[in-house]
């Protein structure tokens, strides 16, 4: 018999226990985020004295602005490739550490590092070893006669940073894979094992598609990380740069807002993410739904 | 110790009346059950007096104080709950003593409190352990020693037994009447399970959908059921419940489905009367020959239990689709399906009950 | 359970090896050029093993000051970034834990209106509210304060929505029995809740004093001065691959001391950690 919530029945208290988690809230989310909105209808003359609304003519300059499109391409290839390399390897790794039988704890104790590492500063470490200066990887790779100067070529900077990224996501995918390769029952595996499936035709035909609620719950986490958690490597290792290459939504933001103060623009672009991050909350609370009907 | 007396007491959520008025008053001492199917009210009802439910209307008083608005702390009163809400961070001793320190009593009086509760329920090589190391039977007895060192005016318990097994159960229910026995606190017991109401209960209080059917001892509920819940409620196996009409110039009651049944030591009503007819299948006995019985049945099927012998059957004339009836006869007596059985209802055990209003006649 | 085969476990073995060296291997350059002089690090290929410089190296960087972020020693960053950190983390849970705590186990006006409030929050990431959130930190004058560092990320919808699910999976009973044992809501609070949350007051932490260590756009907003910065902000301050005046053993001391203690906690609290990290996805 499931009675209602048994509570207390204080008129007070509860107002007061709620209160500063409230006025945090109010304060620098709701009064900010309410502001990015008004503002992102608004304009500014030069001397910011007086502003006007132009509806929304801001969002329509920001379509129309190539560098806008091109920071929306470079997200979108950054979070593809930085979710996919770094799903991929802890996959690999957490099916490796799902067949050992000793060592698990040892592995797992050296795996997680990268999760406390900063991002900005993940970025720092990949940036060491392959600056052109004094990269040791640097050096080697001009040694073998490459050509490598991730501060000159956008396409390399995009491969770094990508790399940094996916270096320090890897901890996190990887606990999340073992634990969800664990929670298989054995006698599944056993079941295909007497069903004369190999190791490998075990894991594609088994264990694959049954972490699949896993693996889709990690792209989104890992595409939320890629958007927004990496302002600090584009940040730290390219600042945007070279030319816009790795000029993400999110830094773009900033420094349009904080750099080149165009503040309409900034507020407008604000309200652009403020979309993505809804389409996204809303796409992992969906999951979490099914996940609880899966059981 | 003290009296507890309910007046008029109601509970409504929104404008759904889940108790409607219910009046008790239990003596200094006693032990009241209150027994029901679920949903009948039962544990509102005992919530309402621990001070966990509001009241919608009606008064609760506890040793002659009107309670109606106290929290539950200031009624001192204690309660066993059905899961026995045991502190699971807290050792056995912590768990018996955090009323007591909230209270503000000196260390040397809870120590001595505890120790003497410990001492009656067998706890005291457990002190020191925390719930999860205790089985079900020595939490029980935790709960009723948290229960026991606050020296309350009232002991409620919540259906303390039902997740206990069968054995435990019996064992348990009679520590418990001894407990109560000794100290002599009032204790309002609220169970679905009608062998504990009968064996705990000086008095039962039978519930059904927010109504108090019948107050008054194990005996008496048995014997002079006041209604047709009641009738149905107690006793194992269930009461035959036959709708009949009294039939013309003492002809007996003609069964619903066909069949008579002429009671002989019972004065009937006005013929035409339509009514229920209840007898227990253990009144009912084996007679030689038709004339010697108030009825007969036909066997459909026989269950024998070694020490009873059920035999199920409809009664003689009656149609395929009537209702069967019990009787539950010695356990040696040798019945087969097909066999007509002549029986007799013991002396003032025929039990009729108004077709309409389903209450005693 | 499947006994794989010889062979399969010494292939799963070295794929991990190979794994654990490319998740580790950024950290052990990067400690290994901590121990380098400056000369050393600037001539690639770095060597593989420590050097000598150690010693020198850390205590120049903790205690000496570093040129390039106006002379402020890494001990002073280092002290600033715990500050945050557990200001942080233990902020954001003394906040959720007592919303959480309103929300199960009182019936008030506007309750859900509430909880809504908080948890919309986790669509409001600084990023969407850069600007006007920096202008309010400025009107409040916050910037370069360790109120303003710590105070605004203190608002957790994770955490709260973290401790409801937890509460709401204690029994009614016990509630009962603790009123009827005479305890009041806040003895309730501090003598039966708070001790059946420890685990995951812990799990908490952990990830939170992570999230608090890591942070980066916020600090680099409210901050100007060189001694309020957090380590990874000074870092950034302290790298410049234009200007060939960057002390790079610095740098890379600086790099490690910023890693080590996160990854200290981590490690050490590693069940917390593991706990943690699955729940508040949850």
């Amino acid at each position: 018999m499931s009675s209602p919530r048994v509570t207390f029945n204080n008129k007070l208290l509860p107002y007061l226990l709620v209160a500063p988690q409230l006025a945090i809230t109010l304060v620098f989310f709701y009064w900010p985020a309410s502001q990015a909105i008004y503002q992102s209808v608004l304009r500014e003359d030069p001397f910011g004295l007086n502003s006007r609304f132009v509806g929304l003519a801001n969002f329509q300059r920001l379509f129309e602005e190539p560098s806008y499109i091109n920071s929306f391409k470079v997200t979108a290839v950054f979070s593809i490739a930085t979710a996919v390399l770094a799903l991929v390897v802890a996959l690999l790794l957490a099916v490796m550490a799902d067949r050992i039988v000793k060592g698990r704890g040892f592995y797992r104790t050296l795996m997680i590092w990268p999760y406390a590492v900063a991002p900005a500063i993940a970025g720092m470490l990949w940036l060491f070893m392959f600056n052109p200066t004094m990269g040791t990887f640097a050096y080697m790779l001009r040694s073998a006669g490459y050509n490598w100067d991730p501060l000159l070529n956008g396409n390399q900077a995009m491969v770094l940073v990508i790399a940094a990224a996916a270096w320090k996501q890897i901890s996190y995918n990887f606990l999340f894979f073992v634990a969800g390769l664990q929670a298989i029952p054995k006698s599944l595996v056993e079941a295909a094992a007497i069903d004369g499936a190999g190791e490998n035709r075990r894991f594609w035909t088994i264990q694959f598609p049954l972490i699949a609620p896993t693996t889709f719950f990690l792209l989104v986490i890992n595409t939320v990380y890629a958007f927004f958690d990496t302002f600090g490597i584009i940040h730290a290792v390219t600042g945007g740069g070279p030319g816009k290459a790795t000029e993400t939504l999110v830094y773009k933001v900033y420094n349009d807002g904080f750099v080149n103060l165009m503040l309409g623009s900034s507020a407008a672009q604000s309200v652009v993410l403020m979309v993505i991050v809804i389409a996204l909350t809303a796409i992992q609370f969906r999951y979490v739904e099914r996940k609880v009907h899966y059981g | 110790m003290a009296t507890i007396s309910l007046r008029d007491v109601r509970k409504s959520y929104g404008s759904q009346e889940v108790i409607h008025g219910v009046n008790l008053d239990v003596a200094d001492g006693e032990f009241i059950v209150i027994v029901g199917p679920s949903g009948c009210g039962k544990s509102t009802l005992l919530r309402m007096v621990a001070g966990l439910e509001a009241i919608s209307a009606g008064t609760i008083e506890i040793a002659g104080r009107v309670v109606n608005k106290l929290e539950p702390r200031e009624r001192n009163i204690a309660m066993v709950f059905q899961n026995y809400a045991l502190y699971p961070h807290m050792s056995v001793f912590d768990n018996m003593a955090y009323g007591l320190k909230i209270a503000g009593l000196p260390k040397d009086e809870i120590r001595a409190r505890v120790d003497k509760a410990a001492t009656m329920l067998q706890l005291e090589p457990y002190l020191q352990r925390k719930p999860r190391e205790l089985s079900g039977g020595q939490r029980q007895r935790v709960a009723m020693g948290r229960a026991l060192v606050r020296d309350p005016a009232a002991f409620l318990f919540d259906e303390p037994l039902s997740n206990l097994d069968a054995k435990l159960r019996v064992q348990m229910r009679l520590e418990i009447k001894q407990m109560q026995r000794s100290v002599g606190t009032t204790s309002l017991y609220v169970t679905h399970d009608q062998v504990e109401a009968m064996t705990l209960a000086d008095r039962l209080v039978v519930m059904n959908q927010g109504v108090a059917e019948q107050i008054g001892t194990p005996i008496t509920v048995y014997e002079r059921p006041a209604s047709v819940f009641v009738a149905g409620f107690i006793g194992s196996p269930a009461m035959n419940l036959v709708a009949a009409e009294v039939a013309p110039q003492g002809r007996g009651l003609a069964l619903a489905g066909g069949g008579t049944v002429k009671p002989r030591d019972t004065a009937l009503p006005d013929p035409g009367r339509k009514v229920l007819l209840g007898v227990r299948p253990e009144h009912l006995r084996l007679v030689n020959g038709a004339n010697n019985a108030d009825f007969e049945i036909r066997v459909a099927a026989v269950e024998a239990l070694g020490a009873d012998t059920l035999a199920h059957g409809h009664a003689a004339g009656a149609a395929e689709g009537a209702p069967m009836l019990v009787a539950r006869l010695p356990g040696g007596t040798r019945v087969a399906p097909g066999d007509t059985l002549p029986l007799a209802i013991d002396p003032g055990m025929t039990h009729l009950f108004d077709a309409g209003t389903s209450r005693r006649i | 359970m499947v006994q794989n085969n010889q062979g399969s476990r010494i292939v799963a073995h070295a794929v991990l090896i190979l794994g654990i060296a490319v998740v580790a291997f950024p950290i052990y350059y990067t400690f290994v050029a901590s121990t380098l002089s400056l000369q050393t690090i600037l001539r690639p290929p770095l060597p593989l093993l420590p050097g000598r410089e150690f010693f020198t190296n850390y205590a120049t960087a903790l205690f000496g000051g570093v040129g390039r972020i106006g002379g402020v020693d890494v001990g002073t960053l280092l002290f600033n970034t715990t500050v945050v950190a557990l200001a942080v983390a233990i902020g954001k849970i003394v906040i959720s834990i007592l919303s959480a705590y309103a929300i199960v186990f009182f019936r008030f006006p506007f309750r859900m209106f509430f909880f809504w409030t908080i948890f919309l929050t986790l669509m409001l990431p600084i990023e969407v509210r850069i600007l006007p959130t920096y202008k309010v930190m400025v009107d409040l004058g916050l910037i370069d304060t360790y109120t303003g560092l710590t105070l605004p990320l203190m608002a957790s919808a994770t955490a709260t929505l973290l401790f409801r699910q937890f509460f709401m999976t204690i029994p009614g009973e016990l509630v009962e029995a603790a009123r009827v044992d005479g305890a009041g809501p806040m003895r309730f609070f501090f003598d039966i809740l708070l001790p059946l949350s420890r685990t995951n007051i812990a799990a908490l932490f952990v990830i939170l004093f992570i999230y608090g260590w890591t942070q980066y756009l916020w600090p680099l907003l409210v901050t100007n001065s060189n001694d309020m910065n957090t380590i990874v902000i000074g870092l950034r301050k302290m790298i410049s691959f234009a200007d060939a005046d960057t002390e790079w053993h610095l740098v890379m001391v600086t790099c490690v001391l910023a890693i080590l203690p996160p990854v200290l906690v981590v490690v050490l609290m590693q069940r917390w950690f593991v706990k943690g990290l699955v729940e508040t996805e949850k």
